[in-house]
């Protein structure tokens, strides 16, 4: 059968298994835009194509799947550079294809023609340019394999428009993924896991620190086998969570910079780190030379490139985190760590007396209220999707996630602006499911013309602007290190509830902590989209804090005051 | 200084991956050199880094995850056979042609082109031969030179040859087309 490549690019999609594209259409992928109309392939129009790289790297966090976005040639693909970095910092599976010039004019700097594949050659896992049309659907098959093999990653495929226009013979069988011949290491030899078992069972105070990986890898059910078998107590990062149930009682909750105090001093009084799907990033260890060193550790890492750099570790079990925890869990002895359980949670002291849930209502309105009130009402069954800064971290703090993919953030890269867009993947790719948006007021302004896809889409996602006025995770900075110097922190925004209303979204507006739980009841029981913008308190920080650089011992701990004078001690 | 083997795809924009990747990472290369292999499907490239072993380390995995890289290795602490090529013009004239002739025949090198007023010698060897040659020529007066970077082979039957066995990836192509 013959076919254009640019009918041979959506049949070869299909057959893959996808079913939305996120795109925005231009001259040099107009071809593929046509074959689009005839597939039975669902186009979001998207507002701007970093929103399309947004959403189909939402879509893959949320379904374990490849999400897919799509882009014209020139700035098109520029606009995706965003997306794309952030995609490949938290290992995202997302194939990206963009349009490019004619192969007969490559290099001669025609309207509309950027070198895409040299912009994203360190920011993507593999790219690729496919000049003939009888290439497109082999390339199109190893982008998929190359983005969900190993560790995942974002793929991007430049097809040129003589390659979309061209015809070719099109036969699914004779165009199979045909990949380099790669030499397969072998993963670590039996000393190194027979080591790794020895400390596994001769360690008094072990932890786990639970990553990204695990979800990843899907390998909930191997590491939960692997949690009780040992009895070890967990601590997650960002990424982390939603791996192994907030609820349960060895779970402590998040490490690293804004991880609770009991949580990095018991990573500092360990005797064993077992590192599982995570990458020691700075964020988490703080200053390295302080780093756990009464610890031994073991990492458990599917990527050998991570294995000793950031922190040097004494065993190194390189796979797949679920191949690795079921191999190992046959191994461990149970052993009871009741002792040192019972010290994290002495560590805790009087934590919970200062933490603001605890604090009588003041009348003033704390986002970790709306945060902790929205868990409570949706309870922590939702998807939240954050933006990043302070409010991104009181999430992490006070929304409980149990299960896997309910969590989506970008952590690696920090982008704002992720929020929105992450949100409309999440939930095309979970259209069931209760999608909320926990955003800032400074990273929504970046990507709000989203909210016209929401609309064009017909979605039903809830979205809680975190509204404070400032830049807020860059004012506390300035608060602590730069003596309150809110240089180009302070925001001005529009009136988000009238906001919404323009683009034919119900908008509220809230002030007062009464509020809050009617008008998240009140969105819950809408069958469409509702924003809701919360007025939360202007200055306040997010506790407690390792300062960038400093010793994960050395934290800022949750003050008496000022937001917390009216505490009373038991 | 760390040495490290590459095999690789022999196809455009190979090499700017391999380079752009050592740049990422705030690697400086020393040299590097490229040629294909028996098989002119796979390239042979042979890499000198100023980094330490854990910056090899870092560089020999990262390498490796580059889809076009076959099989990657750091190996500077093994028994190696190094060996680079220069050509290297001097100035001549008929009072110290014979002096010149002398040293090359010390070094065991070679004339390869001459001319009035120049020779172009010839000559391979481990860096520190060409570098101790490049010593003795100066005060003659070195015209121009070139040098091919430094190739490198593990010696006797320590063999680092291209992968035969399937690889991950040719592994996620069956699982694919399932």
């Amino acid at each position: 059968m013959k076919l254009t490549g640019a009918e041979i690019l959506c049949e070869s999609l299909t057959r893959l298994g996808v079913k939305e594209i996120f795109g925005y259409p231009g001259g040099a992928i107009l071809p593929v835009y046509d074959a689009l109309g005839k597939s039975k392939l669902h186009h979001v129009l998207v507002r701007h194509e970093q929103g399309a790289t947004h959403m189909a790297d939402g879509y893959a966090r949320a379904s374990g799947g490849i999400g897919v976005a799509m882009a014209t040639s020139g700035p098109g693909a520029t606009n995706m550079v965003t997306g794309i970095a952030t995609a490949m910092l938290d290992s995202s599976p997302v194939v990206c294809i963009t349009g490019q010039v004619s192969s007969k004019v490559l290099g001669s700097d025609a309207f509309q023609e950027i070198d895409i594949t040299g912009i994203t050659m360190p920011i993507t896992k593999h790219n690729v340019v496919v000049t003939r049309a009888e290439d497109v659907a082999r390339t199109i098959r190893e982008a998929f394999v190359i983005a969900n093999s190993g560790r995942s990653g974002p793929v991007l495929v430049d097809i040129t428009k003589d390659a979309q226009q061209a015809s070719a013979e099109f036969n699914w069988e004779t165009c199979a993924p045909k990949l380099p011949l790669k030499r397969v290491r072998k993963n670590h030899d039996q000393a190194e896991f027979d080591r790794a078992v020895e400390m596994l069972n001769t360690a008094k105070r072990p932890l786990i620190l639970a990553g990204h990986g695990i979800m990843v890898s899907g390998a909930m059910r191997a590491f939960e086998a692997f949690v009780r078998t040992g009895s070890y107590p967990v601590a997650m990062t960002l990424l982390g969570i939603g791996c192994f149930p907030a609820k349960d009682p060895l779970n402590l909750g998040m490490m690293g910079m804004h991880g609770e105090a009991w949580v990095n001093n018991a990573i500092q009084e360990a005797d064993l780190l077992i590192a599982v799907g995570m990458r020691f990033d700075d964020r988490v260890t703080g200053d390295l030379r302080t780093y756990a060193k009464s610890a031994r550790k073991i990492h458990i890492e599917i990527d050998r490139a991570e294995i000793n750099k950031n922190v040097k570790v004494d065993a190194a079990l390189i796979g797949d985190a679920r191949e690795v925890l079921e191999k190992l869990t046959p191994h461990i002895e149970t052993r009871d760590h009741s002792a040192w359980i019972r010290h994290i949670a002495e560590l805790k002291g009087d934590s919970a007396v200062r933490d603001i849930q605890s604090l009588p209502d003041t009348g003033h309105l704390y986002a970790a209220h709306v945060i902790n009130d929205l868990w409570k009402e949706t309870n922590g069954e939702a998807i939240v999707v954050t933006d990043v800064g302070q409010h991104q971290m009181w999430e992490a703090q006070y929304y409980h996630h149990d299960r896997p993919r309910t969590l989506i953030t970008s952590g690696g890269l920090g982008t704002m602006g992720f929020a929105l867009p992450a949100a409309i993947g999440a939930k095309f790719a979970k259209p069931d499911s209760e999608v909320w948006v926990v955003v800032g007021d400074g990273g929504f302004q970046m990507t709000m013309s989203e909210l016209a896809t929401i609309v064009q889409e017909k979605l039903n996602i809830k979205i809680a602007i975190i509204n404070n006025g400032y830049l807020g995770m860059v004012r506390q900075w300035q608060e602590f290190f730069y003596d309150k110097r809110y240089v180009a922190t302070p925001l001005v925004a529009p009136d988000f509830a009238a906001l919404a209303n323009a683009f034919g979204i119900r908008g509220e507006r809230i002030t007062k902590r009464g509020e809050v739980v009617p008008i998240i009841r009140s969105a819950r029981e809408s069958a469409e989209t509702v924003l809701i913008d919360f007025r939360v308190e202007q200055e306040d920080s997010v506790y407690p804090m390792v300062a960038a650089g400093a010793s994960l011992s050395d934290m800022i701990r949750r003050p008496n005051n000022p937001l917390v004078e009216t505490a009373t001690e038991p | 200084m760390q040495t490290l083997v590459a095999y690789v795809e022999n196809k455009p924009g190979v090499l700017n991956r391999v380079s752009s990747l050592a740049r990422r990472l705030a690697i400086n290369i020393d040299s590097l050199t490229v040629g294909p292999t028996e098989n002119e499907e796979i390239a042979r490239m042979t890499i000198v880094a100023h980094t330490d072993e854990r910056g090899a380390h870092r560089l020999e995995a990262s390498l490796e995850k580059l889809v076009d890289v076959l099989l990657a290795e750091n190996i500077s602490s093994r028994a190696l056979l190094d060996r680079d090529l220069a050509l290297i013009k001097v100035s001549a004239d008929q009072q110290n042609r014979p002096h010149l002739m002398e040293l090359i025949k010390v070094f065991r090198a070679r004339v390869v082109d001459v001319a009035p007023e120049s020779l172009i010698i010839e000559v391979s060897g481990t860096v520190d031969k060409i570098d101790g040659l490049l010593e003795v020529l100066r005060p003659f007066g070195v015209l121009e030179m070139a040098r091919t970077g430094r190739i490198s082979m593990t010696r006797g039957g320590d063999l680092l040859r291209p992968p035969t066995a399937p690889s991950e990836l040719v592994a996620a192509v069956e699982a694919e087309s399932k």
